[in-house]
């Protein structure tokens, strides 16, 4: 059983699918932060079975926008003296960039060099995005 | 800085007050002969389209501006490799204002991102085509003096037609309309567009394979062609392409005062034998395309006259 100390001061982002939480760490730009970052993988949960937790230790400012895009079960908690004092609510954000590519291969984004794909929110309540470009439409797991 | 990428990027007031405008050069050309002078487009086509491309540059011209620009990417730096972003940094130092085609669907609002002057969308692969649907719009208030109460048919390619969603999006805006939509079940309008326009919008349309049969009901027909090059493969064109053609017979079963349109270049879809028909309104649909465009440019560049 491999034990990570519970956090006194931090943002436990917890209920990640499995697998995904190295690419929520990337999504995050958890790499550039100079705090104790701890990613675990496959940890037990009595809900699916497996899940991958996020811990980050210290007084962060990290926009988790897109955690609500990646996936909506995922919860982040911020810890403040051993204690949870709020948990998040994710919503989808109006827009994300370069969380998912465009699929189309009729858009500029197919060709044009270094050019970010961003996807606007168009329907919250059925979870679809639309490319800026082209319109190509993208659909948020529910 | 303001562009013009798709027809939605002009609110209903702002369409509206460009039409009348393009009314007026219609009517006065001599008074604004001289509005743009000292002004230049840049006309950016890295793909050829002829009509578009010296309706531009005529409605430049037609006010005393100048034109530059090239006709197809291999004439260009694109060719090299250059990226649309760089491209328009570098017009934006050479021109007032630009046009842009491009065979990718949303190269035009890329361009707008990093562009110092205002990018007009002169048609984005299979995307939108805004000048294009102004002139519809334009032909279609010129003949019925407005859009309420009216059904306008659309036939032909519904699926591919940049020019037919633009279109249906526009006029979705005005409400008032029904559509009737006519095509083969592989080229209908996608399913996006019916939701978000017309079920959303609460608009009455109908889908149907047969253009006889409805367009007795009709008060604008608007025809379009079957595209070759929106096609992967040359059996499904060839299968399709001749799917709906307008002959003087179909026309005999159709209101007197019904207005044919046409976004052209026309390949069989309506017989020769139409053209003489007063309904036939596709050639003058062509001069009021250079009146919206020099109406649209005249506004962007914010120039007046005098």
């Amino acid at each position: 059983m491999l034990n990570i100390d519970s956090l006194q001061k931090g943002v436990v982002i917890d209920h990640i699918e499995a697998g995904m939480g190295m690419r929520i760490y990337d999504l995050l730009g958890l790499d550039d932060l100079d705090c104790c970052v701890a990613l675990i993988k496959n940890a037990r949960s009595t809900k699916f079975g497996k899940k991958d937790i996020i811990k980050i230790e210290g007084d962060i400012e990290i926009n988790f926008e897109v955690l609500g895009f990646i996936d909506p079960n995922i919860t982040v908690d911020v810890i403040d003296d051993g204690r949870i004092v709020e948990k998040k609510k994710l919503v989808l954000p109006e827009t994300i960039t370069n969380v998912v590519k465009c699929k189309n291969p009729r858009c500029i984004t197919s060709i044009e060099e270094g050019v970010d794909h961003i996807f606007r929110l168009c329907d919250r309540e059925k979870r679809r995005y639309r490319c800026v470009y082209c319109e190509q439409e993208y659909k948020a797991r529910p | 800085m303001k562009h013009v990428i798709d027809p939605l990027d002009l609110s209903v007031e702002e369409t509206e007050a460009l039409l009348d405008l393009a009314g007026d050069m219609a009517e006065n050309p001599a008074k604004y002969a001289s509005v743009c002078a000292g002004k230049r487009l840049a006309t950016l086509f890295y793909e050829p389209s002829t009509r578009t491309r010296l309706s531009f540059e005529a409605a430049m011209m037609n006010m005393g501006g100048t034109v530059i620009g090239f006709s197809s990417a291999d004439n260009s730096s694109a060719a090299k490799g250059e990226s649309v972003a760089d491209t328009i940094r570098v017009i934006s130092c050479y021109a007032d204002i630009c046009a842009m085609r491009h065979p990718k669907e949303g190269a035009p609002a890329r361009a707008a991102r990093y562009s110092r002057i205002p990018v007009i969308n002169a048609g984005d692969g299979g995307h939108q085509h805004p000048t294009q649907t102004l002139t519809d719009l334009m032909t279609i208030r010129r003949r019925k003096g407005g859009f309420q109460g009216l059904t306008i048919g659309l036939c032909g390619d519904l699926k591919f037609g940049r020019t037919v969603h633009s279109l249906i999006r526009s006029l979705a805006r005005y409400g008032g309309v029904r559509f009737v939509l006519i095509s083969p079940e592989e080229l209908r309008v996608p399913e996006y567009v019916i939701e978000e326009e017309l079920k959303a919008k609460n608009l009455p349309y109908r889908e149907v394979e047969d253009l006889e049969s409805v367009i007795a009901d009709l008060d604008i027909l608007y025809m379009t062609r079957v595209q070759k090059e929106r096609f992967f493969n040359e059996a499904d064109y060839i299968r399709l392409k001749d799917s709906y053609i307008l002959t003087g017979a179909k026309l005999r079963k159709a209101k007197p005062d019904m207005a044919v349109l046409h976004p052209l270049p026309r390949v069989n879809e309506i017989a020769l034998e139409v053209d003489d028909d007063p309904r036939a309104a596709y050639f003058e649909q062509v001069q009021n395309g250079v009146y919206v465009r020099m109406a649209l440019m005249m506004t962007l560049l914010g120039v007046k006259a005098c």
